[in-house]
C-alpha cells in the first residue's frame, strides 16, 4: 500500500475494493467477546485533532486499540499549539518521538498534505478543511455496500452544504469511482464551482435529487453560513432542503437515509426520519470503527493479521 | 570615464533603432550611440556581440522592498540587489510598509536607503489614503515633494468610489497617476484562491475575477467622470482587461500592467507538481488558462501597456503554514526578463521592441520618470539582455531575501548579461559570457 491515505483523489477503484474487502475481516473482530488482535502491537499512532470530533476521533482510538497499538490523543487544545506553535514545528516535534503513524483533523485544507511532505510518519487523513475526509466516504461506502449489495448504478443523492463539506468531495470522488449516479443537491449559492464537471448531477431541487433514490445522504449545515448570506434561515432552509418523511417517501421503498454526524435535528433532516426505520445513521457509526481498523492496517504493510 | 559598447544589438524604440549600433557612456550619461564609433585614448572599449540586446534600463513599477518595518522580508539594499540582478535600473516601490508611506518621512528615508545601497533607483509610490485605511486622502501634495511617482493604498484597493473619485481629482493636480489594487472585498471575502474548479476541488475558497473587475470598471468610469489618470495593477481576470479596452475606447486616462507569473501559470499549479504549495499563493490569484491566455492576447495587440512583476517577498516561517493562513505573494524581480523571454518573445507573441516598451518605454512614461530611452545626453541606464542564454532559475541563489518563488529550477532561454545604473556596472552574469 501507500505510505499515506490523504485523498480519496490518490485512491485507484482497486484500493478502494482492497480497503472495503478488508472492513470485512475487521468487522468480525468487532464481534468477538475479545474484540482485539495483535497486528499493531508495537506501533505508535498519534491522534492529533485540531478541531472537535466525537465520531472519528473515538473509532480511530478504539480501531487503534483493537489492533493492539499504542495510541496517543494529543488534544490541542492543552498543546503548546495555544502558545502559537505552528503546524509545521508541532509534526516535527511529533515526529522526533518517531511514531509510526498520524492520524491528522484539521480545519485547513492542504494540512495533510504539508505533514506528509515533513513527516516519515504515515500520515492518514481525518478530514482537513473543506478538502476530503476519506475515512468518512469510505465508511459511507462500506455502508451501502453492505445494505445494498453494490454500489454501481445506484441513484445516491447527496444534499446540503455542498460548498463546504469535505465529506461531499470525498464521496463524490469515491462512489463515482465506483460507478454510482450521484446527484449533489443544495442551495445554488452553496454549489461549489465545477461540480458538474464531477460527473455528478447538479439539482437545486431536493424532490428531483431524491426522486427514485436508492440511497439518501444529508450533509449538516452550519447555521453560521446565514452570516455569509448562503442562505436566509433554518425556517427556509428546513422548508427547501430539509429532508422530511414526505420528502424521503418518493425515493425508493427500500432507501437508506445516511448523515455523517453531527446532525443538526430540524435543520437538514427530520428527527422522524432520522430515527425511522429506513436510517442507517448508526451502522455507519458501527462500521467506521472496522473501515478504520481496515485503513490502518493496510497501511501498516498488510502485516499478519490475527 | 568613458566606455564604449561596441557591436550590441540596441533596441530603443523611442529612437526608432533596433540594430547594431555602439554606444558611448561619459560619465553617468549617454554621450553618444551610432556605428563605428571612435575611441579615443581615455576610452575603455568592451566588444559586445550582437547577440546581446542593449535597451533602455528595464523598470520595475510594482515592487514591494518591505522597508521599513518589515526587513526580515526584504530590505531596499536587497530588494535593489535583487532588482539589478533582474535587469531592472528602476524600481517604483510600494507603500504598504509598516509605518506606511502616507508622509515624506517614510518616503525620504525609503529614498536615503536607495542612495546607500547605490544599485538601482528607487521610485517611492506614496499612499492613497492615510495610513491606507481608506478614510481620509494622504498628504499628496507633500508626498510629490518628497519625491513620490504615484498613489496607491496597494495591499488593498481604494477603499470606497467617493475616495477614488476625490484621489484622481487631487492626485491630477500634480501629475500623480492612482494605481489601484482592483479588488471588491466584499466579494473576495476570505477567499484564497480563484474560485473554479480547482480551487472548489481542492477545498480552497474562491475568489471570482469578477471581484477584480467590477473594481476596474468603477475606477474606469471615476477616470472619465474626473479625467483623472488610473493604473490597474497586476491584472489577473479576462474581465478586467475587457474594461481596460472599454475605458481606453471612451478616452478615458486608463493603463494597466500584467505580473508574468500571470501570464505563464494558471490554478493547475495549485494542485501540481506540489497540491497546496504557497508559493502559488498570490493576490489576485492565478486563474484559468482563459484569463491567463487573455492577457497573452493583450501583451500581444497592444491593450496591456506593462509588464509588472509585484515582487512580494515573505520569509519563509511565513509561508510554510497551511495554504490559507499563508500570506499572498511571491517574488518576481530575478524570474520576469527569462520569463518573458521564455514565453512571449520567443515563441513569437510578442517583438523583442514591443518587450522593451513593456519593461522600459511605458513604466517610464506613465511614472513620468526619466529612462525608457537610450538618448544622448539621458542617464546611462542599460539592461544588456542575453536572448539565448540558457538559464536555471534557483531560488539559492537569488538576491532578494526571501525565496517563496513557483519557478524554482525552471529552465528558461534568456536572461540577463548585466545592468549598468548612470554609466555603473551594477551587475553582471557570470554565466552569460559578457567582459564588462
Amino acid at each position: 500500500m501507500r505510505k499515506d491515505l490523504l485523498a480519496i483523489s490518490d485512491l485507484s477503484r482497486d484500493e478502494i475494493t482492497l480497503i472495503l474487502d478488508t472492513t470485512d475481516a475487521m468487522r468480525e473482530i468487532g464481534e468477538r467477546p475479545i474484540k482485539k488482535v495483535p497486528t499493531l502491537r508495537g506501533k505508535t499512532v498519534v491522534n492529533l485533532f485540531y478541531e472537535p470530533s466525537t465520531r472519528t476521533r473515538t473509532s480511530f482510538e478504539i480501531a487503534e486499540k483493537r489492533l493492539s497499538a499504542d495510541t496517543l490523543n494529543i488534544a490541542v487544545s492543552t498543546s503548546s499549539v495555544q502558545k502559537g506553535e505552528t503546524l509545521a514545528d508541532t509534526a516535527m516535534n511529533i515526529e522526533a518521538m518517531a511514531p509510526d503513524m498520524i492520524v491528522l483533523r484539521h480545519p485547513s485544507s492542504g494540512a495533510c498534505h504539508m505533514l506528509a511532505r515533513l513527516c516519515r510518519s504515515r500520515i492518514i487523513n481525518a478530514g482537513d478543511g473543506m478538502h476530503e475526509h476519506p475515512t468518512q466516504a469510505l465508511l459511507d461506502a462500506y455502508t451501502i455496500r453492505e445494505h445494498k449489495g453494490r454500489i454501481a448504478g445506484l441513484k445516491i443523492a447527496i444534499v446540503g452544504d455542498l460548498l463546504h463539506s469535505r465529506v461531499l468531495r470525498s464521496n463524490v470522488l469515491l462512489l463515482t469511482k465506483q460507478g454510482a449516479e450521484v446527484w449533489a443537491c443544495g442551495p445554488r449559492t452553496l454549489v461549489p464551482p465545477g461540480l458538474d464537471r464531477c460527473g455528478v448531477k447538479v439539482s437545486t431541487s431536493v424532490d428531483e435529487a431524491v426522486e427514485g433514490a436508492d440511497v439518501i445522504m444529508m450533509l449538516r449545515i452550519q447555521q453560521e453560513r446565514m452570516q455569509g448570506a448562503f442562505f436566509p434561515s433554518v425556517r427556509e432552509y428546513f422548508n427547501t432542503f430539509g429532508l422530511t418523511a414526505a420528502r424521503a417517501a418518493r425515493a425508493r421503498p427500500d432507501v437508506i437515509i445516511m448523515h455523517p454526524g453531527p446532525m443538526n435535528r430540524g435543520v437538514e433532516i427530520a428527527s422522524d426520519v432520522a430515527d425511522g426505520p429506513y436510517s442507517v445513521i448508526l451502522d455507519q457509526v458501527a462500521n467506521g470503527v472496522a473501515v478504520r481498523m481496515a485503513v490502518l492496517y493496510l497501511l501498516a504493510g498488510g502485516a499478519d493479521a490475527d | 570615464m568613458k566606455r564604449l559598447l561596441k557591436g550590441g544589438r540596441v533596441v530603443d524604440p523611442v529612437n526608432g533603432r533596433n540594430g547594431v549600433f555602439d554606444v558611448l557612456m561619459d560619465g553617468d550619461r549617454i554621450a553618444r550611440i551610432g556605428r563605428d564609433l571612435p575611441a579615443d585614448a581615455g576610452t575603455t572599449v568592451i566588444e559586445v556581440s550582437s547577440a546581446f540586446v542593449l535597451c533602455p534600463g528595464l523598470i520595475d513599477m510594482h515592487v514591494h522592498l518591505r522597508e521599513p518595518g518589515q526587513e526580515h522580508k526584504e530590505t531596499v539594499a536587497t530588494g535593489t540587489a535583487a532588482a539589478v540582478a533582474g535587469g531592472f535600473t528602476a524600481v517604483a516601490c510600494m507603500p504598504n510598509t509598516d509605518p506606511v508611506n502616507d508622509n515624506a518621512g517614510v518616503t525620504e528615508y525609503v529614498l536615503r536607503k536607495a542612495a546607500e545601497a547605490n544599485l538601482a533607483r528607487v521610485y517611492p509610490i506614496g499612499a492613497v489614503s492615510r495610513g491606507q485605511q481608506g478614510e481620509q486622502l494622504a498628504d499628496i501634495a507633500e508626498l510629490k515633494l518628497a519625491g513620490c511617482v504615484a498613489l496607491t493604498d496597494d495591499g488593498r484597493p481604494v477603499a470606497t468610489a467617493m475616495l477614488m473619485r476625490r484621489a484622481l481629482e487631487y492626485a491630477s493636480m500634480f501629475d500623480l497617476p492612482v494605481i489601484d489594487h482592483c479588488e471588491d472585498q466584499t466579494l473576495k471575502g476570505d477567499g484564497v484562491a480563484h474560485e473554479g474548479y480547482q480551487a472548489a476541488t481542492l477545498g480552497l475558497r474562491g475568489i471570482p475575477g469578477q471581484a477584480e473587475s467590477i473594481m476596474a470598471f468603477r475606477d474606469i468610469s471615476l477616470a472619465e467622470l474626473t479625467g483623472g489618470v488610473v493604473h490597474i495593477a497586476h491584472m489577473s481576470a479576462r474581465q478586467t482587461l475587457d474594461a481596460v479596452r472599454y475605458g481606453k475606447a471612451r478616452g478615458a486616462y486608463v493603463t494597466c500592467e500584467v505580473t508574468p507569473h500571470h501570464f505563464v501559470l494558471t490554478d493547475e499549479m495549485l494542485a501540481a507538481p506540489e497540491p497546496y504549495d504557497t508559493n502559488v499563493k498570490m493576490n489576485p490569484p492565478l486563474r484559468e488558462a482563459a484569463d491567463r491566455d487573455a492577457m497573452l492576447q493583450g501583451l500581444a495587440d497592444g491593450s496591456i501597456d506593462v509588464i509588472a512583476t509585484d515582487h512580494a517577498p515573505h520569509h519563509y516561517d511565513e509561508k510554510g503554514v497551511e495554504f490559507d493562513r499563508a500570506p499572498f505573494g511571491i517574488t518576481g524581480l530575478e524570474t520576469a526578463v527569462s520569463l518573458c523571454f521564455d514565453r512571449l518573445v520567443h515563441p513569437g507573441s510578442i517583438s523583442l521592441v514591443r518587450l522593451i516598451e513593456l519593461l522600459s518605454v511605458n513604466p517610464a512614461r506613465i511614472l513620468r520618470v526619466p529612462g525608457g530611452s537610450l538618448s544622448e545626453g539621458a542617464p546611462a541606464d542599460l539592461t544588456i539582455l542575453a536572448p539565448d542564454l540558457a538559464v536555471t532559475v534557483s531560488a539559492a541563489r537569488m538576491r532578494s531575501k526571501s525565496k517563496n518563488t513557483p519557478f524554482d529550477g525552471w529552465t528558461l532561454r534568456g536572461g540577463v548579461a548585466a545592468t549598468i545604473v548612470g554609466g555603473r556596472t551594477v551587475y553582471v552574469n557570470e554565466d552569460a559570457g559578457l567582459r564588462l
